[in-house]
């Protein structure tokens, strides 16, 4: 019989011929991440129980990124604890303050990240790295500690859900909108503890960065992982990323594979989405919701703020004033400074918006752009939970950087269709 | 004896069990002080050592936060009830030692204030309010094995032990 893509190599890393949906094994872990919420807790649990040893301190990426530069006393001790330990174990891929950045964008970025591996990391969102034809997967400080110290972790394999995204995105439709509607369809318990595999014609044009705006979410519909397959636009991606250890191992679903289920998305027949409050399941096409009054506009974090979502907002905002405070972060450093090289940081400054540091910042209301009571956030990020950006009286619109930045433009909710002129925007979230 | 705190929506949320604010310190009793805060800022107030928390699907949706779990521990929250639990909150309250039931419609078996008795290696619940007895599935051996050394780390240390 055959295997999808995650029992593959699900059962390579546990040294088995095949698994099954629902068996529990123990795999073999390829590569950690670690940042500034979750890992300080690990390390003292380690030290609580006597572990001194990491695994392998080449196989652990460790960067302060939630409330980095730290926000105050209380994080700048935790940064402390994360900085004393990555240096006394020798973490070689440790990105300290001014090389740190999001860790879902900073770890493909700077090559961590390789098809047919087992990644975990301490962050709900390390499911992101799906898009690598990876099994990626989010968990807690105390997975994260037997990770670090043991180098295994155990794993019920998860049945898989097939996601066929049929067609061509249109002009102003990119690969948020995808994943909003594919939430908005099931529901945000509705992959509960599966692994969400996406395959077809729109995903196949979609860049690296925009796939990763769709396993980046897959959590979102409560998703072990998401996972996308192999191809040109991955190996390019890895070519110009893997600075070592280049070597890697291409898994991909048999056709005779089992799948729990089969959604088909007709993506030409989308729209520019708006998740409403206070779920990410709860989308709605711009045509049903444009012109409700928002605060704040807010474009980065791990799910949209890599260089190409920069860009998409650059083109909205060019020659265009904010009515709205907008906050714009790019995820790393190396995108900060291509945001500058580009012009398009200049472009963010005449409009009236604020460019900040790499940081997760406001996204889960740590700093950097927090909403009073009653505010309302055009946001590009991944959860609108009660109080997730601030006050817990506030609300979080999740959308694209193209329907933040319209929306910005007009201090309510925008078409960005509006804004993106016919002959100059090819759809830039393609290739 | 345990009280029952029923929140019968479904997607409990890792920011409303301990709001992200607060995630600059791992200190379970600063932890404690502000769990559920954005769900019932009464919680902390009325909950008493040992109460139960039962609410609807997919209970602790949301971040890895393992905060979560070390809430609800230090404001001595002895387990959750619900028909169904997120995956990474799951595995971080095995993993923290740190039981949950799963029961199909929770909410409409047990009222707010409701005192219930747990016999989580038999699987049933006593509704001692109700006059009811409730059975449920209880979680597979690992699990069980897990909580009941105290944890994953407690448990790795005593299964290197034994050989």
């Amino acid at each position: 019989m055959g295997q999808t893509i995650t029992e593959k190599i699900l059962a390579r890393a546990a040294d088995r011929e095949t698994v099954t949906p629902g068996q529990i094994i123990n795999a073999r872990i390829d590569m950690i991440m670690c940042h500034d919420v979750t890992t300080p807790p690990a390390i003292s649990m380690l030290q609580e129980h006597g572990v001194d040893a990491v695994f392998d301190p080449e196989k652990i990426a460790v960067t302060p990124d939630h409330f980095q530069p730290a926000k105050d006393i209380a994080s700048a001790e935790l940064h402390k604890r994360l900085d004393t330990w990555a240096r006394a174990k020798g973490i070689r891929h440790y990105y300290p303050v001014g090389r740190a950045g999001v860790c879902h964008a900073l770890l493909p970025e700077q090559g961590h990240i390789r098809p047919g591996e087992v990644i975990v990391g301490g962050d709900s969102h390390t499911c992101t790295y799906g898009a690598f034809a990876a099994f990626s997967t989010g968990i807690g400080s105390t997975d994260l500690a037997a990770a670090i110290a043991t180098g295994q972790l155990w794993f019920k394999v998860p049945a898989s859900m097939k996601f066929i995204l049929q067609g061509r995105l249109p002009r102003g439709v990119y690969s948020k909108d995808v994943i909003l509607e594919v939430i908005r369809r099931i529901g945000t318990d509705g992959a509960l503890y599966r692994a969400m595999e996406f395959v077809g014609p729109a995903l196949r044009e979609m860049s690296m960065e925009a796939r990763m705006t769709i396993t980046n979410m897959a959590i979102e519909a409560g998703g072990k992982s998401g996972i996308i397959g192999f191809d040109d636009t991955t190996r390019a991606y890895l070519d110009e990323h893997l600075k070592d250890r280049t070597e890697y191992t291409v898994f991909e679903s048999d056709p005779d594979a089992t799948y729990h289920s089969t959604l088909e998305i007709d993506c030409g027949a989308l729209e520019p989405m708006v998740a409403f409050p206070h779920l990410p399941s709860h989308g709605r096409p711009i045509g049903d919701c444009a012109g409700l009054a928002m605060d704040q506009a807010y474009i980065g974090s791990c799910t949209n703020g890599r260089i190409e979502d920069l860009r998409i907002a650059a083109a909205v905002l060019k020659g265009r004033r904010v009515k709205i405070r907008t906050i714009i972060v790019p995820a790393t450093p190396t995108i900060w400074r291509q945001c500058v090289d580009e012009g398009l940081a200049g472009i963010f400054d005449d409009a009236g918006c604020v460019v900040s540091a790499p940081t997760c910042g406001a996204c889960l209301g740590g700093f950097m752009g927090i909403l009073a009571a009653g505010e309302r956030c055009i946001s590009t990020t991944n959860r609108n939970f009660v109080g997730r950006m601030g006050h817990p009286k506030s609300e979080v619109y999740l959308a694209s950087p193209a329907t933040a930045a319209a929306s910005a433009v007009e201090g309510k909710l925008a078409d960005p269709r509006n804004y993106l002129g016919k002959s100059k925007i090819k759809n830039q979230n393609a290739k | 004896m345990a009280k029952a705190h029923v929140y019968p929506r479904d997607h409990v949320n890792t920011d409303e069990i301990i709001p992200a604010r607060y995630l600059n310190t791992d200190d379970r009793a600063v932890l404690a002080a502000h769990c559920m805060e954005d769900l019932d800022p009464e919680f902390v107030g009325k909950c008493r050592p040992g109460d139960v928390i039962v609410a609807g699907e997919d209970f602790g949706c949301g971040s890895s936060r393992e905060h979560a779990v070390w809430a609800m521990q230090g404001a001595k929250v002895a387990a959750v009830i619900a028909p169904s639990f997120a995956r990474i909150f799951y595995r971080n309250s095995i993993n923290g030692g740190f039981p949950l039931v799963e029961l199909p419609d929770a909410p409409g078996h047990i009222n707010d204030g409701d005192e219930i008795e747990i016999d989580f290696e038999a699987g049933r619940i006593h509704n001692r309010t109700q006059g009811t007895e409730l059975t449920f599935e209880p979680l597979p051996d690992f699990a069980m094995a897990i909580l009941r050394d105290g944890g994953l780390l407690e448990h790795i240390k005593k299964q290197q032990e034994k050989r």
